[in-house]
């Protein structure tokens, strides 16, 4: 339902009585209304939806589910798993080598 | 002072984006997935975000053949009621009107037509970014009513909340909502009311919960013993929504876990959550081809009449009809795979939807045309996920 | 009908699934009126040309349905094609419709390896359009036409009243001789064709859409706008046996690969993380909920290249200013025919549908 994007404040101001902030998105910069998370910070990232800030993306629990994807790999046990090859697709696409079993997947 | 440069020329990658579709870890991810299921379990992905991004990225391709994915109702594409799409229809057919709409709306079977049909008539139907831009337009068009077509789920409910809380500030005339907004609890709750109900587990949807908290969730977990997951949206994301849920199901377990926890706070926004409270009143509202959830909607409160496009246009009258061949309701429900549908792929396709959920790419029946495409041509090339 | 009953607000049945009494919208079959999707380069225009003016012109040059027509006169075989513009904004980062103008009509006959050699160029003029802006226009169509080679050679002027138009359209057609030798048509397209992007995609439409009335973002992204006429011969110079070149403007990449996976009945592979995205179409696109492979290019090309020349051909292409940043971006194959698909960054698939009108920026 909700195409909602993280976005870095760069700029903070009043504009008709309404708070306003420049997001950066990579940059693609936005104007998008700070009224429900009036004190953001410039600097500090925010989840954007429709033009508005709906919450501080919290860099820190991010940082943390992402050591936490890393470590399950640690523990991974060797299986004949089908997408071994996938972080390669980009490859070499015209490549033989690269096309598929017939039904690999069953 | 502490500015830095947004980027260097061209744009740098978004951050918190890239990161959370790493193939490698998205490897790590499945591994532990495959090896923590052993039978079959039914997960339902209750955002159309979330089908989306589990389509174009081919997620379910690479989940264990044991795992199903149901695409649940949370597209507001899908579920917004004929009734209300006939009014919109209506609205923006007067002379006079601008009728402001997010993107998604335009291509929505009306009775016998759509927004898109209507500005071929002449109607003046304008897309827009966000709700405020709409409000703008009422700003440099005094002369002109400015409708906005406010849909969506809780979201969307506040940007739509505050820009009716500006428009009185402001105290503006010519603006006013068609507002049809869901809540997604309820549906929950209604999806597992089903006597057929096959759902097993829910990855709730993440960005509902950066506004609303995880509060509401704990109550029916407990009541449905039913695994509930906040989930974000990238592929990472997702994963681990599944990997959690599945965990959660092959132990016994039902608690509702937080695994967005970058965006999503136990408490949501309290700023938007109160704005919400004061614009809009909760209400029972009709989802499109499923019926009326008690409960499951918000209106313009009462303080706000003077706003809502419904009053001030009186559209009542309007000669509903939907055929019965359509059988979305079941499909938004996990009762019936689209292609199980007698219509489905032939009187029914994308380009022809003769429902909602065929309309948009997010929507289930849309999201499994292609697919069923793809395996009536029986290419190994597609069936397996190995390069 | 009573099947409507439950729908109706205020009710409070319970919710209970009866699939007997499910209900749904009705069906659009057909559009009675021309939208927008008409002009979008996806389904919609492809089943009004195959509907209406096919079937109504008759003739075997148009069946052809390319960018252009190659034709015969007097010996000489020319690549022949028509083209309108309407854009808004007139004038945007990096190019204006003047550029367009000249720039997507010299392209059309460059995707049948001819070098454009004159142009007709029709204004249509909204009246009460500034002198200025219309001189402007002339002026950039002037510039652009000396830069690709090509002479404006005949022209005509309308207005129309203040209200029935944008502002400036433009109409070019162009003709230019082809080559002994080359026979670019999607009907030569076999499995095993490699397929090359000929640079970043996305570009032009992210630039559009960045100045478009209520969308309006900052990035730092001009219109990839170009003549590809030059591009194209030094890729005929390796070999003249390319077997189709498409420039994927509206409806972008997606639009261009499914015509030629559909006028070939061959199949399409794409490998998703070899198709070069700049950053600010990637991120304009995220915050929007469009696709880059949907979004319009004005200066690229899309080519199906044999195996073996596949190489030499991409060499040829990166060495030249507009190619420089060319990739081999997947292969033609034999299974499902008349589909694109593409593998996914995570090795998962999917299927990359011809556009069905025009890409709107979303919310879900």
């Amino acid at each position: 339902m909700c195409l909602a994007v993280p976005g870095r404040v760069t700029e903070i101001e009043e504009r008709d009585g309404t708070r306003m902030a420049t997001v950066d998105f990579g940059g693609v910069v936005k104007e998008v209304c700070l009224e429900y998370l009036p004190d953001l910070q410039v600097g500090e990232y925010a989840i954007v939806h429709v033009g508005f800030a709906l919450q501080r993306l919290d860099e820190e629990a991010a940082k943390q589910t992402l050591e936490l994807f890393a470590e399950l790999g640690l523990l991974q046990e060797e299986f004949g798993d089908p997408w071994e090859s996938a972080a390669e697709a980009g490859g070499a696409p015209w490549d033989e080598s690269s096309r598929a079993p017939k039904g690999a997947q069953q | 002072m502490g500015r830095e440069q947004p980027g260097s020329e061209g744009g740098a990658a978004v951050k918190y984006i890239d990161e959370f579709q790493d193939p490698e870890l998205a490897r790590r991810l499945l591994d532990d997935i495959h090896t923590t299921v052993t039978r079959p379990w039914a997960l339902m992905e209750v955002c159309g975000g979330q089908t989306h991004s589990i389509i174009r990225h081919g997620i379910d391709q690479l989940l264990p053949e044991q795992l199903e994915l149901i695409h649940g109702p949370g597209c507001p594409v899908c579920v917004t009621p004929l009734e209300v799409i006939d009014k919109a229809l209506e609205i923006a057919s007067r002379p006079g009107v601008i009728f402001c709409s997010f993107g998604d709306m335009l291509r929505v079977p009306g009775t016998g037509r759509d927004l898109f049909q209507v500005r071929g008539e002449g109607g003046d139907v304008r897309v827009v970014y966000s709700p405020l831009d709409a409000l703008r337009i009422a700003q440099q068009n005094p002369d002109r009513e400015v409708v906005f077509f406010g849909i969506g789920f809780e979201t969307t409910a506040p940007p739509n909340a505050m820009t009716v809380h500006q428009a009185s500030r402001l105290g503006l005339t010519n603006f006013s909502m068609l507002v049809s907004h869901v809540r997604v609890p309820p549906a929950i709750e209604a999806i597992m009311q089903s006597p057929s109900c096959r759902v097993q587990g829910f990855l709730a949807a993440g960005h509902v919960c950066s506004v609303m908290g995880i509060g509401e969730y704990p109550g029916l977990a407990d009541r449905y013993r039913v695994p509930i997951v906040v989930t974000g949206f990238e592929p990472l994301d997702i994963l681990e929504g599944v990997r959690r849920t599945v965990r959660q199901l092959e132990r016994g377990e039902h608690t509702v876990e937080n695994a967005y926890p970058r965006a999503v706070r136990a408490e949501g926004n309290q700023a938007a959550r109160a704005m919400l409270a004061d614009v809009f009143e909760v209400t029972d509202r009709a989802w499109r081809g499923i019926g009326v959830i008690p409960d499951s909607g918000w209106r313009l409160s009462a303080r706000y009449r003077d706003y809502d496009a419904e009053h001030r246009f009186s559209v009542t009258g309007i000669d509903t009809r939907e055929p019965a061949e359509c059988r979305s309701g079941e499909v938004l429900q996990g009762l019936l795979k689209p292609n199980q549908c007698e219509m489905f792929g032939t009187t029914c396709t994308p380009r022809n939807p003769l429902g909602a959920t065929m309309v948009s790419s997010e929507g289930a029946c849309a999201a499994y045309y292609l697919y069923r495409r793809l395996d009536l041509t029986a290419a190994p090339l597609e069936a397996s996920p190995v390069v | 009908m009573s099947e409507t009953t439950q729908l109706l607000p205020g009710t409070t049945e319970p919710v209970r699934p009866d699939p007997a009494a499910w209900t749904c919208p009705a069906p659009l079959r057909d559009y009675p009126r021309i939208v927008m999707g008409h002009g979008g380069g996806g389904a919609l225009s492809a089943e009004l040309v195959e509907h209406i003016f096919a079937p109504a012109f008759g003739g075997e040059t148009l069946a052809q349905l390319g960018d252009s027509a190659a034709v015969t006169l007097a010996g000489a075989r020319l690549a022949f094609s028509t083209d309108s513009y309407v854009v808004r904004p007139l004038f945007f980062p990096g190019g204006s419709i003047g550029d367009l103008a000249v720039n997507g009509t010299v392209n059309d006959l460059a995707m049948r390896g001819a070098r454009a050699a004159y142009l007709s160029c029709g204004f249509i003029l909204e009246e009460g359009v500034e002198m200025s802006v219309v001189a402007r226009v002339a002026e950039a169509l002037g510039a652009a036409a000396r830069a690709a080679g090509v002479e404006v050679a005949t022209g005509d002027t309308k207005v129309v009243e203040s209200g029935h138009g944008d502002g400036v359209f433009l109409n070019t057609a162009g003709i230019g001789l082809i080559p002994p030798g080359v026979d670019l048509r999607p009907q030569r397209v076999v499995p095993g064709d490699v397929v090359v992007v000929s640079g970043d995609i996305g570009v032009h439409g992210v630039a559009i859409m960045s100045v478009r009335e209520g969308l309006e973002f900052g990035v730092e992204i001009e219109s990839d706008c170009a003549a590809l006429g030059e591009l194209v011969d030094a890729m005929l110079a390796v070999t003249p046996d390319l077997h189709v070149l498409r420039d994927p403007t509206r409806g972008g990449l997606a639009a261009a690969l499914n015509e030629i996976a559909t006028a070939s009945g061959t199949g399409i592979v794409i490998q998703e993380r070899a198709v070069p995205v700049p950053p600010g179409v990637a991120n304009a696109c995220a915050i929007l909920g469009l696709d880059p492979m949907y979004v319009a290019n004005e200066g690229k090309l899309v080519a199906f290249v044999p195996r073996e020349h596949a190489d030499a051909v991409l060499g040829a292409m990166r060495s030249h200013r507009l190619g420089a940043n060319a990739a081999v971006i997947g292969e033609v194959v034999a299974d499902h025919p008349t589909m694109v698909v593409a593998r996914t960054g995570l090795g998962g698939t999917r299927v990359v549908d011809l556009p069905i009108g025009e890409q709107l920026p979303r919310i879900c």
